[in-house]
């Protein structure tokens, strides 16, 4: 029993290997955070372009959206990711670890973000429309002024779940070697023959995404407001 | 009123107004013309077409056959400008239709700001003059649910008002009020109509129309069935059908 616990914790909670290969979990977590931070831009950005132009674009071009929406929303991102990292080598696109992780992890919240946007819109009442209308604001206008931030604040608690789920994906780049935090830790573990960089890794994770749901929540009741 | 050769030029003229959805014909062509000050009111079974009569008005719904002509202009004419012509149609709606994310004064700012182009500082005077004449002066900072009901809705018409039209349009515009909170909205009518406004109003405020409207309409099926004086359509209706819906009101009310 004694002996047991020393053996847990030399292999998991090894101090000797941790200041050796904490510096290395650091370093991934930069990279972690920079491109968390990215996705979310790009993904956000990029899905709310998308579920504006569906709204006020013919229907062909809703329905070209829907079919990109449909495809990525089905795709695994890690497929996304391993696609782009392997594929565009040979069209002529160098594509580094990071930029394959954060293009496939954008396009997939992008993806996901139009349709919660997008129902979002489809529920603002017709009478918001009318009354816009009725005064004179075209429709594009009563799209940026009247329906757009009322969908944004409908649907902040499924797009706030959605894009933690979403952003946790950046581990998935370790399997295209990016040296995030994942690839720094089991990189580290295997040099080391010691687990413990795992258990950095596990606690970095906790470091950064904890707040973020925590602030998840805290937007979720800030804005939770009734009509 | 001003006189055009001494024939007054109607404000809204609505001639062989048609409208159907499918296969219903809900307008099976309607002729009305709103004389510029007039009131007039209008009443009829549910499903009459009343709502639609307005709404074709400036085309949130689109009419199928017939002429729209509002201060002298045909807006159902290709090329017209539908948001410049809609500024000068107010509408008022049963369910006020706030914007529920802006405050009193952002919902009367929009489309000052946004339409007509004005910047900040005079939009919101005029908001705030707009907010004042329909006394709510120190209900701009709220927000619609932060509103009674008859506080949303003098907000409602204080949105429409701002944008200084010719003419409102007012579609049961206290049916979704507590009873206690309707005289506070027909007070605000009451002012604008005194004001030298042109209103067309749906409504099933008897009482109202008696001491407000100039005239009464009475739609069924998607026709004008009779009109004329309160007096004469709430006292003695030539047709039965107008009779039978007279009193069916009266009861309720
Ligand atoms: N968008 C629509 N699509 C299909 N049918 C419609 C539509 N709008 C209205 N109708 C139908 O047209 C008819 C007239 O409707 P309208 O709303 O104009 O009546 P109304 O006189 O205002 O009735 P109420 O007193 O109930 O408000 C009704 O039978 C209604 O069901
Ligand atoms: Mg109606």
């Amino acid at each position: 029993m004694e002996d047991g616990w020393a053996r847990f914790v030399f292999a998991y909670l090894n101090p000797d290997v941790a200041a050796e290969w904490g510096p290395k979990i650091f370093e991934g977590a930069v990279i972690t955070i920079e491109l968390g931070l990215a996705t979310i831009a790009a993904g956000l950005f990029f899905g709310m372009a998308l579920a504006v132009l569906r709204a006020s674009a013919p229907r062909w071009v809703g329905r070209v959206i829907v079919a990109f929406v449909d495809v990525f929303r089905a795709w695994p991102p890690l497929v996304v990711i391993i696609v782009l990292f392997y594929a565009f080598p040979y069209v002529d696109l160098p594509m580094g670890a990071f930029t394959a992780t954060w293009l496939a992890l954008s396009l997939v919240l992008a993806a996901f973000a139009e349709e919660i946007w997008w129902a979002g819109l489809q529920s603002v009442p017709k009478g918001q429309w009318e009354a816009a209308r009725s005064t004179g604001l075209s429709h594009l206008q009563a799209l940026v002024w009247v329906a757009v931030p009322q969908a944004v604040r409908m649907t902040i608690p499924p797009l706030v779940n959605r894009t933690i789920a979403i952003v946790k994906g950046t581990a998935l780049g370790s399997v295209v070697a990016l040296p995030e935090i994942l690839g720094q830790a089991t990189s580290a573990s295997s040099l080391a023959g010691n687990p413990t960089p795992l258990t950095l890794a596990a606690l970095a994770y906790l470091a950064i995404f904890l707040p973020v749901v925590i602030l998840g929540r805290w937007i979720e009741t800030r804005f939770a407001w009734k009509r | 009123m001003p006189l055009t050769g001494g024939v007054v030029r109607p404000l809204l003229e609505l001639a062989g107004l048609r409208k159907s959805y499918g296969g219903l014909d809900v307008l099976k062509g309607v002729d009305l013309a709103v004389a510029p000050g007039e009131l007039v009111f209008v009443i009829g079974p549910s499903g009459s077409g009343k709502s639609t009569l307005l709404r074709c008005c400036n085309r949130l719904e689109e009419p199928d056959g017939g002429t729209v002509i509002v201060d002298g202009e045909n807006i159902l004419a290709s090329g017209v400008d539908l948001n410049r012509v809609r500024q000068k149609i107010g509408m008022v709606f049963q369910a006020f239709n706030l914007y529920p994310h802006m405050t009193a004064l952002g919902n009367v700012t929009l489309a000052l700001r946004k339409v007509q182009g004005m910047a900040r500082a005079p939009a919101e005077a005029k908001a705030r003059d707009a907010l004042a004449a329909v006394g709510l002066a120190d209900k701009q900072a709220a927000y619609p649910i932060q509103l009674s009901g008859g506080q949303q809705q003098r907000v409602a018409i204080a949105r429409a008002l701002a944008l200084e039209p010719k003419i409102v349009l007012f579609d049961e515009p206290t049916s979704a009020l507590d009873p206690e909170l309707v005289g506070s909205v027909l007070a605000v009518m009451r002012e604008l109509k005194a004001g030298g406004m042109t209103m067309v109003v749906v409504s099933h405020e008897l009482a109202f129309a008696r001491d407000a409207a100039d005239r009464v309409v009475f739609m069924d099926g998607g026709r004008i069935v009779e009109q004329g004086p309160p007096a004469a359509i709430f006292g003695s209706p030539r047709e039965a059908r107008t009779r039978d819906f007279v009193a069916k009101l009266a009861e309720r009310s």
